[in-house]
């Protein structure tokens, strides 16, 4: 054996910094990190430059000052005293409202229509598909401007709802055995009232907190009623029935808190001139939530109905050689793969529609944008300021939201290893 | 003994009709609308939804007139038609004002620009669509943007062969380039462009203009409108962002920390954001970032946020392929010892690109419905801002569903076109077992 050579000498040469593959990556990264400093420093100071032309600065202290305006419906008090910074606040929950709201009813809407699109009911399935076609296809826009021109131009003004004394009748009626009035101004919903409320505790209403308690007591007892049931079963073979016990812990208790507080609606009745009790309700954030909904629907019917077809019938069929029954093959080996597909996507449809809600503009309904992105900042001329704000509370949300999202979509998908 | 006559049939018997209930109406009746008791109570459902459609719309529309000067107008002959109390559509206003929706303030005497700049659209975009067109076509696809441009606006058309001149020049500096590798060829292409573009484009471009006024009448930008401004900001803004998006993608993937780190706060930011406030940077913003007295024109500045808004949406498309691809096929172009950008050209992009077609392609018809959100900073789009602009004419005060109705179509003919495409080529494309 001879001796092993001795290993060249490292010496470093300047062109190794681009031909070589250990050092050009840093390179590379050395020179876009100059090129990208250079270019936020080229945008900063042409900013520091047109303020100084415009006689403007940087300051976000009109926040405090005070707004001036009104805002039809708010969730916290404000009145046109209150300072832009709440204004803002009520923008925000504004548009966090018809988003949550909008996310509900869009899945209902979505779930509804993807399984009826599979039915095997030859009518139901053309129409589940016209309808998925007819509101993918056109705007966001095109639908809340006709649904926003239908609560305008079709609906009754709320004095068609009185009652003609001659003919015992009214010219409208209203919906849902005469709880919910459609009119060309605003939407009256019942609201709810309790006549004996328990008070409140750390800023929550009374009934609210008792009736979140019983319920997580209810959560809680179901949760042993199962865990027994599985002990059960384990020794026995065989599990008892437990589903009319679960529905009765997971309904009875929070039912009868409520109740005990004496728990009542309070139906908006015609009152000579105008609906008088219940919740008067903007028609723009009927209008918004409706058209966000059955757009955003029908995308999430198409997510529903892939993630139905994503899982082969051999699954069912195996499910069905264990000896499972439909229900449990359902709960337990469709459903969770079924998931796995759908919610990805699902996340992706709700920040959509959180986002798509910014098109509140078209129907003046007071969110994030028409206040912070609107009044205000047509008020007090700061553009840079209230745009940059209103962009990282729109990211702050989607972000917000993704994560959340991401933290159950870990929770239900394929662990790997 | 009796002999035995075997009894041997000759020919076959004619085949009985299937049961009544096993065929014809009857059978495709009972197994498609009342199979089960659901079934026939979601079928009654279905049947009455499609009755009160019918019985609200059928009226209206068959009550339809096309010739008159207003919608008071419009109502005096449906009155005298069909009674007093009948309503009826007023189609009259798209006879009146179709020009308008489809190519906005347009100087009627030029029209001819806009609509060969459409047709001239389908050939550009044919070879990049059907692989049987000839691929010599494809230059035209690269040159049909600039031609574009110049049909549209107008003006000589100096400054367009600069930028092409630019991409040429650049092209030459990569050639060139290319003896230093990939790195080498693509900095010294975009330097070369980029010094082109800075110093002796403009002064160029004057001298031509001034020896040879070659060029069409200018139209200015907020003579766009309707489905002409939807149409050039939706398919500008695609064409821009796919290799942004590409880029974006790629850089999201990179082993560098940096340019990861870059690329990810880009497409996150601006996938975290409403377009409508990219579009209130557009048109409030812009101004404050760029160089004091930098003002130019609006649409351009459209233009430029809708292909941010796209690229960061086709690049996390483009990424989801990426990611699809086998690992294999990179290890395979590493160990054939092609460099990043020969493995990214010759082997992961053309696989990865074609699984992404689909998804591009639904980004496309995305895109195309939110420019209809260009109204909210002053531009007419063909929804909203052509519509308001024909309702403020006293003859068309009041019309609501016509317009709606009209635009509503042709957005749904243009989007479910190409989301049929997109399907197709999902299925062409598909090479998974079947």
């Amino acid at each position: 054996m001879t001796d092993v050579d001795m290993p060249p000498k490292q010496t470093f040469r300047l062109s190794q910094l681009i031909y070589d593959t250990r050092y050009r990556s840093l390179t590379i990264q050395v020179v876009v990190f100059m090129l990208f400093m250079a270019g936020a420093a080229w945008l900063v100071d042409n900013t520091i430059q047109n303020l100084k032309v415009l006689g403007k600065d940087f300051n976000f202290g009109f926040l405090w000052n005070r707004a001036g305006y009104d805002i039809g419906q708010t969730l916290i008090p404000y009145t046109n005293d209150s300072t832009h910074f709440r204004a803002m606040l009520v923008g925000l929950l504004n548009t966090l409202l018809v988003s949550f709201l909008g996310c509900v009813a869009a899945t209902v809407i979505g779930i509804f229509v993807g399984v009826l699109r599979l039915s095997s009911n030859w009518l139901v399935a053309r129409l589940m598909t016209l309808y998925v076609e007819v509101f993918r296809n056109v705007p966001l826009l095109l639908w809340i401007l006709v649904i926003y021109a239908i609560f305008t131009e079709v609906m009754p003004v709320p004095n068609a709802f009185r009652v003609n004394p001659a003919t015992g009748e009214a010219a409208a009626s209203m919906l849902f055995f005469d709880t919910v009035a459609l009119t060309n101004r605003y939407t009256a919903i019942p609201g709810v009232l309790f006549s004996n409320p328990l008070p409140g505790i750390l800023g929550l209403a009374g009934p609210l907190w008792s009736a979140l308690v019983a319920l997580a007591g209810g959560l809680f007892l179901n949760s042993r009623l199962k865990a027994r049931a599985t002990r059960i079963q384990e020794a026995t073979g065989t599990r008892p029935s437990t589903w009319w016990a679960t529905l009765l812990l997971l309904t009875l208790p929070w039912m009868a808190v409520l109740w005990a507080q004496g728990f009542h609606l309070d139906v908006p009745a015609f009152n000579r001139f105008n609906f008088q009790g219940g919740i008067k309700v903007t028609n723009a954030l009927v209008v918004l939530w409706l058209a966000l909904s059955l757009y955003t629907g029908a995308f999430v019917a198409e997510i529903v109905r892939a993630g139905i077809m994503a899982i082969s019938k051999g699954q069912t069929e195996a499910a069905a050689a264990l000896g499972l029954r439909p229900g449990r093959i359902m709960s337990l080996v469709i459903l969770p793969q079924a998931l796995r597909v759908i919610i990805p996507p699902l996340i992706s449809q709700f920040l959509n529609l959180t986002k798509n809600s910014s098109l509140a503009i078209a129907v003046g309904y007071m969110d994030l944008r028409g206040t912070l992105g609107g009044i205000t900042l047509n008020q007090t001329g700061r553009e840079l300021e209230a745009i940059l704000l209103m962009m990282g509370l729109y990211l702050a949300i989607s972000l917000g939201i993704s994560g959340v999202m991401n933290v159950y979509n870990n929770a239900v998908k394929l662990k790997e290893r | 003994m009796a002999e035995i006559a075997p009894f041997v049939r000759h020919e076959m018997l004619p085949a009985e009709p299937a049961p009544a209930s096993e065929a014809g109406v009857l059978h495709w009746l009972r197994a498609n609308l009342f199979s089960s008791p659901l079934n026939v109570v979601l079928t009654f459902a279905g049947v009455f939804i499609v009755y009160w459609l019918v019985s609200h719309s059928a009226p209206w529309l068959m009550h339809s007139v096309w010739a008159a000067d207003s919608l008071g107008e419009c109502r005096a002959i449906i009155a005298e038609r069909w009674g007093p109390d009948a309503t009826g559509a007023c189609w009259a206003v798209i006879r009146d004002r179709w020009h308008q929706y489809l190519f906005g303030f347009y100087p009627w005497e030029h029209i001819w620009r806009p609509i060969t700049v459409f047709a001239l659209l389908f050939v550009a975009i044919a070879p990049v669509l059907f692989s049987s067109v000839p691929r010599k076509l494809l230059w035209f696809t690269l040159a049909y943007p600039l031609l574009a441009l110049w049909l549209l606006w107008g003006g000589t058309i100096w400054p367009e062969v600069m930028i092409a001149a630019g991409f040429g020049i650049g092209a030459l500096g990569f050639m060139l380039g290319a003896r230093f590798g990939s790195l080498g060829a693509i900095s010294l292409g975009t330097l070369a462009a980029a010094l082109f573009w800075v110093v002796p484009a403009a002064p160029l471009e004057h001298a031509l203009a001034a020896m040879l006024p070659i060029g069409l009448p200018e139209v200015s930008s907020d003579q766009f409108g309707g489905f002409l401004l939807a149409v050039t900001v939706g398919v500008g803004a695609i064409a821009l962002s796919l290799p942004m998006g590409v880029l974006l993608a790629l850089g999201r993937r990179s082993d560098m920390f940096l340019i990861r780190a870059l690329c990810i706060g880009f497409i996150e930011f601006i996938r975290g954001v409403p377009l409508i406030t990219l579009l209130f940077v557009a048109s409030l913003l812009l101004n404050y970032f760029l160089p004091p007295g930098t003002n130019f024109d609006i649409i351009l500045r459209v233009e430029i946020l809708v292909t941010f808004f796209a690229a960061a949406y086709i690049a996390e498309v483009v990424r989801g392929a990426l990611s699809a691809l086998p690992r294999g096929q990179y290890e395979a172009a590493d160990a054939l010892g092609l460099d990043y950008w020969k493995a990214q050209r010759l082997i992961i992009l053309p696989q990865a690109l074609k699984i992404s077609i689909p998804g591009i392609v639904s980004t496309f018809i995305g895109m195309f419905k939110d420019t209809t959100l260009v109204v909210f900073v002053g531009l007419f789009d063909p929804l909203k801002g052509i519509s308001d602009f024909v309702r403020a004419d006293f003859a068309w005060k009041g019309i609501y569903w016509e317009p709606y109705i009209f635009v509503g179509c042709i957005f749904f003919l243009f989007n479910f076109s190409m989301s049929r495409y997109a399907m197709y080529l999902e299925q062409k494309l598909k090479r998974d077992h079947r």
